[in-house]
């Protein structure tokens, strides 16, 4: 927990998509948040990895449950990083996810944020 | 709260670096699990249906036991090389699947050796009839275990493979090459269209 706070205080600038629950002018919100909590990073890297996913196949991948993989992608949705898809197959509603350009980018920082800290720890 | 300018505890560091770390290796293994997901190549499995179709009824017509498996062998080989080639077009779109698709190749490696092993050890003894069965049972029980993280269609098509493996031993040996179209062929059209509609590729 105080390596995770340290971390959102460190990191370099970048944009933060969780605004409304940040404090304006806190360091905290140098680190995108919204993809830094674990289910939200697990989705979002899921889906860089292995392209659009359905509901089902994303739950069964991060073992995660209905609600928690729900919560999550809504918030991830919310703010662009996503887009899910509903339809039927059949009758059965199928949901998939897929992540937006937006999306990767905001992993493609994120990433950049780790390989700096790193860096930054070595030096 | 720390400001920017306030000196970090001497422990600081080493908890940012160790926590980037983890994150890294989370984000990378999350990754690769994904992509083993949808990393079985369906449109190149479709591809091996076809020509294993193709194959069979080359097979069909042949007398001499010998020459039929001869034929087989042919599509085997002509099988696996299509297989390397949909498993190096799939890395190039998805290169963070390399390692589930090498955990894969390893999972399915040793009981395609087995059954290798065990097609010259029946065709020396001329026990012709038990080898599509051998075929078909260590195949599916291969991409059954292989595939045990995979999206859950395939190890449901490695299971169909291992009872039509098990039908094979309790029919005539005349169902032989039958039985290696309806698996090698139709099983992978079926499951491969559908993995590579369902989940891309």
């Amino acid at each position: 927990m105080a390596a995770k706070s340290n971390l959102a205080k460190s990191a370099p600038a970048v944009p933060n998509k969780e605004g409304p629950t940040a404090e304006p002018g806190s360091q905290a919100l140098q680190l995108d948040r919204l993809i830094h909590e674990r289910t939200r990073l697990a989705i979002i890297s899921a889906l860089a990895g292995g392209g659009p996913q359905s509901f089902a196949d994303l739950k069964r991948l991060l073992d995660v449950t209905d609600g928690n993989l729900s919560v999550h992608a809504r918030k991830l949705e919310e703010a662009g990083y996503l887009e899910c898809t509903k339809s039927f197959a059949g009758r059965v509603p199928r949901t998939e996810y897929a992540l937006t350009k937006e999306g990767r980018k905001a992993l493609e920082r994120y990433l950049g944020h780790m390989e700096a800290l790193i860096d930054a720890a070595r030096q | 709260m720390a400001s920017p300018s306030a000196k970090p505890r001497a422990d600081q560091p080493i908890l940012l670096h160790s926590k980037a770390m983890d994150n890294l290796a989370f984000i990378r293994d999350t990754m690769e699990r994904s992509s083993v997901f949808t990393g079985v190549p369906g449109w190149g499995a479709a591809a091996m249906g076809v020509v294993a179709l193709g194959f069979a009824a080359v097979a069909e017509p042949q007398t001499d036991p010998a020459a039929w498996l001869r034929v087989w062998l042919v599509a085997a080989a002509v099988g696996i090389s299509i297989a390397v080639g949909a498993i190096t077009l799939k890395l190039k779109r998805a290169p963070s699947s390399e390692g589930s698709l090498r955990k894969f190749g390893f999972g399915l490696a040793p009981p395609l050796a087995a059954g290798a092993l065990l097609t010259g050890v029946l065709a020396n003894a001329a026990q012709w009839h038990l080898i599509s069965g051998v075929w078909l049972l260590l195949y599916g029980v291969g991409v059954m275990t292989a595939g045990a993280y995979s999206v859950r269609v395939v190890p449901i098509m490695g299971a169909c493979f291992a009872i039509l493996g098990v039908a094979a031993f309790f029919t005539p040996a005349a169902w032989s090459n039958g039985w290696l179209a309806a698996g090698f062929g139709a099983l992978h059209i079926v499951f491969g269209t559908f993995i590579a509609r369902r989940h891309g590729g």
